[in-house]
């Protein structure tokens, strides 16, 4: 390992994949630092589980390169393997073995033996609240259950670098939140974690994500920098026929997209609008409304501009 | 070092699996003791008690001693008494007899003539004084029913003329070795252990890596520094000892019930047993990397089940096939299997007699476990 790339743990250069003639992964282009969690945010089939699979060597790509932990991939993944953890989409482990079962058929798997197994085995069970749980089967716990054990495993051999895909899917909010304390635990720790989501308000509390879609990456960053940087300024409406106003809103120039949340509706106008309160308020087609006021933009208002139809 | 430890690590994790599939677990003890039980008892290549009609049209006294002689012989058992041959031919097209005998009227003229009867009567030259005595109609779609009415045909009669049975001199002499009483247990038995072996076996094996699949757990598995072929080896160890309990349930309740020898080469026997069990589930092995479900490996599991219990041997002479049948049967692990076990328990022949099958045997499973372990891919695409 070179020690200008000891800051860079993943870096992937002009990633393709292809199935058939189908590009699930077109281009991608990624820097993913040490001692963060790199948040891959898009819809279902944009090529996140696909481009994580590259990185750990599950798939071979079809065009670009990848270098993880300083590793090339997939020449080196079995290497890399004892360097990384993963943790799958679905649960993985083994629904007919017990909790303890299946953490020492891992442990012994990534070559802990003796008593080092048994202390990294107990250590995990304790902070990942599964003590008490060690003698159920797997494929009979909750969904919250099975991802702590699932992460537990993931981390068994102390990984610098940990994938996860999808995690938090089946799982209630409260697991979630609980989950993401766990995970920043992790980075504390020292670990880089890469994870893929859909929840906006996981990738939110990512350091850095990348938005992709369509097998590309539209855009990527801190959150914040992103929504700072969105090209558009937001303003919810208030009022009676909100449907109407937005179906009005949207054939307009320098409105970028118009989605209804509630009681409100979230206008997106182009930041080429000096002054888009005001700009609203004096539009015929928001006649009715009872309230126009500009609002901080959310990660959500950088995925629609990123993304589909509010993408220039 | 770590190898180690991986391999045992994916064997108690299948034993852990295996002992709470219970119907599995038991269909291991169970199939093995049912099918001995079932084919040891009924499988009987020693035909009797044919079901056959009577076509009396001499209705003598003689006759009837004639008919009572064919029944003593136990091949056939008269079922029917009709009247004319058309009558026995409806019948056996119906399938309510498998053979009719027909009597004929000038009965006891044939058998005064007849050289069966050992009147001394020299032997006739011309077609009118050298006919038979009388006529089986067969069935003769069924071989070994046809071959054991054939049987009866130069059946002495001078039983008929109250004589004693002529002391006559065969033209050979045949002894028969390993299984004078000619019971067909001592041959199916031993042969059973091939037959169940090569279904659980490869059964077991060919569901092993398809069941990770179906199941969820290859994602995780192959993410994990785990090499093809230990993963191939820790998956066939326990079946190793299934196969070997196996063995002892058909040859110790063999020996029991139907009184097959054990033989005195039990260490030749246990390594032959090692060989192809070893040989079976690397065999299941390349199925289970070539299967994309559950379902796809049980079904090529029966297309290897199927010659490996028609073509081995296990029911019909290997000797008796075409060349190229012959070759095809080679290479079906049971064929030698087949082989080595009638030879260690049945003839008392070693591990170099029959050193031929060994060395098939062992480059099966080496060849088996290469390939197996190079199929499977550490990837998804």
């Amino acid at each position: 390992m070179s020690e200008p790339d000891t800051e860079v743990v993943v870096r992937a250069t002009g990633l393709v994949k292809k199935f058939k003639d189908f590009r699930a992964v077109d281009g991608l282009d990624l820097v993913i630092e040490r001692g963060m969690i790199y948040g891959f945010l898009g819809p279902n089939g944009c090529g996140k589980t696909t481009a994580m699979r590259m990185l750990t060597g599950l798939l071979t790509p079809t065009e670009g390169s990848v270098e993880v932990l300083g590793l090339s991939v997939p020449k080196d993944a079995e290497t890399l393997k004892y360097r990384i953890g993963y943790m799958t989409q679905t649960f993985s482990l083994y629904g007919d073995l017990t909790v303890q079962e299946n953490l020492n058929f891992m442990a012994t798997i990534y070559g802990l033996t003796g008593a080092r197994r048994k202390a990294r085995i107990g250590e995990v069970m304790e902070r990942y609240d599964l003590t008490d749980l060690k003698g159920r089967f797997a494929g009979k716990m909750s969904g919250g259950q099975r991802q702590r054990l699932a992460l537990a495993t993931a981390v068994l051999h102390e990984p610098q670098l940990l994938f996860l895909d999808e995690p938090t899917s089946a799982v209630d909010p409260e697991s979630r939140r609980h989950f993401w304390e766990q995970l920043f635990d992790l980075v504390d720790g020292g670990t880089s974690i890469v994870v893929t989501t859909h929840f906006m308000d996981e990738a939110e509390r990512c350091h850095k994500i990348a938005i992709l879609e369509a097998g590309q990456k539209r855009a990527d960053g801190a959150p914040k920098e992103l929504m700072a940087a969105m090209g558009a300024n937001v303003v919810e409406i208030e009022g009676p026929n909100l449907r109407d106003i937005r179906r009005r809103l949207l054939g307009l120039d320098g409105i970028m997209a118009a989605a209804q949340l509630g009681a409100r509706l979230r206008v997106l106008v182009k930041d080429d609008v000096p002054d888009p309160e005001t700009f609203l308020k004096e539009k015929p087609e928001t006649d009715g409304a009872t309230l126009i006021e500009r609002v901080r933009p959310n990660l959500e208002d950088v995925f629609v501009t990123a993304t589909g139809e509010g993408r220039q | 070092m770590r190898s180690l430890s991986r391999i045992s690590a994916i064997f108690f994790k299948e034993l852990a699996q295996l002992r709470r599939d219970r119907m599995t677990f038991g269909m291991v003890i169970m199939i093995p003791l049912i099918q001995l039980i079932l084919f040891g008892y009924a499988i009987n290549t020693n035909i009797r008690d044919i079901p056959v009609a009577v076509v009396d049209q001499s209705q003598t006294g003689l006759s009837r001693i004639l008919i009572q002689m064919v029944e003593a012989t136990r091949v056939v058992k008269v079922t029917e008494r009709l009247t004319t041959p058309e009558e026995a031919e409806a019948a056996i097209k119906a399938a309510r007899v498998r053979a009719a005998f027909i009597l004929p009227e000038d009965l006891s003229q044939r058998i005064a003539r007849s050289p069966a009867v050992g009147l001394g009567t020299p032997p006739s030259t011309d077609e009118e004084t050298s006919r038979p005595v009388a006529q089986w109609i067969v069935d003769g779609s069924d071989t070994m029913i046809a071959g054991a009415i054939k049987a009866l045909r130069s059946m002495p009669l001078s039983e008929l003329n109250r004589q004693a049975p002529n002391r006559s001199t065969p033209t050979f002499e045949v002894a028969l070795f390993f299984n004078p009483e000619q019971i067909t247990a001592i041959n199916i038995v031993p042969g059973l252990v091939g037959i169940i072996l090569t279904m659980t076996m490869i059964m077991f094996t060919s569901a092993a890596i398809v069941r990770e699949r179906e199941r969820g757990n290859m994602e995780m598995l192959i993410n994990t520094p785990v090499r093809p072929l230990e993963l191939m080896i820790g998956k066939i160890i326990p079946y190793i000892f299934i196969g070997l309990l196996q063995t002892v349930i058909i040859l110790g309740l063999g020996h029991v019930l139907f009184n097959v020898p054990f033989g005195d080469r039990t260490f030749d026997l246990f390594i032959g047993t090692l060989l192809f069990i070893g040989a079976s589930l690397s065999l299941g092995l390349v199925l289970s990397t070539i299967a994309q479900s559950q379902l796809q490996a049980t079904q090529m599991t029966v297309f290897v089940l199927l010659p490996s219990i028609l073509l081995s041997g296990f029911m019909f002479p290997y000797e008796g096939m075409p060349v190229i049948a012959q070759y095809i049967a080679e290479a079906f692990p049971a064929t030698h299997f087949m082989r080595m076990v009638r030879g260690f328990v049945l003839r008392d022949a070693d591990l170099i007699d029959l050193h031929r099958d060994v060395i098939w045997m062992c480059g099966f499973f080496v060849l088996g476990m290469i390939v197996a372990a190079l199929r499977f891919k550490k990837r998804l695409d």
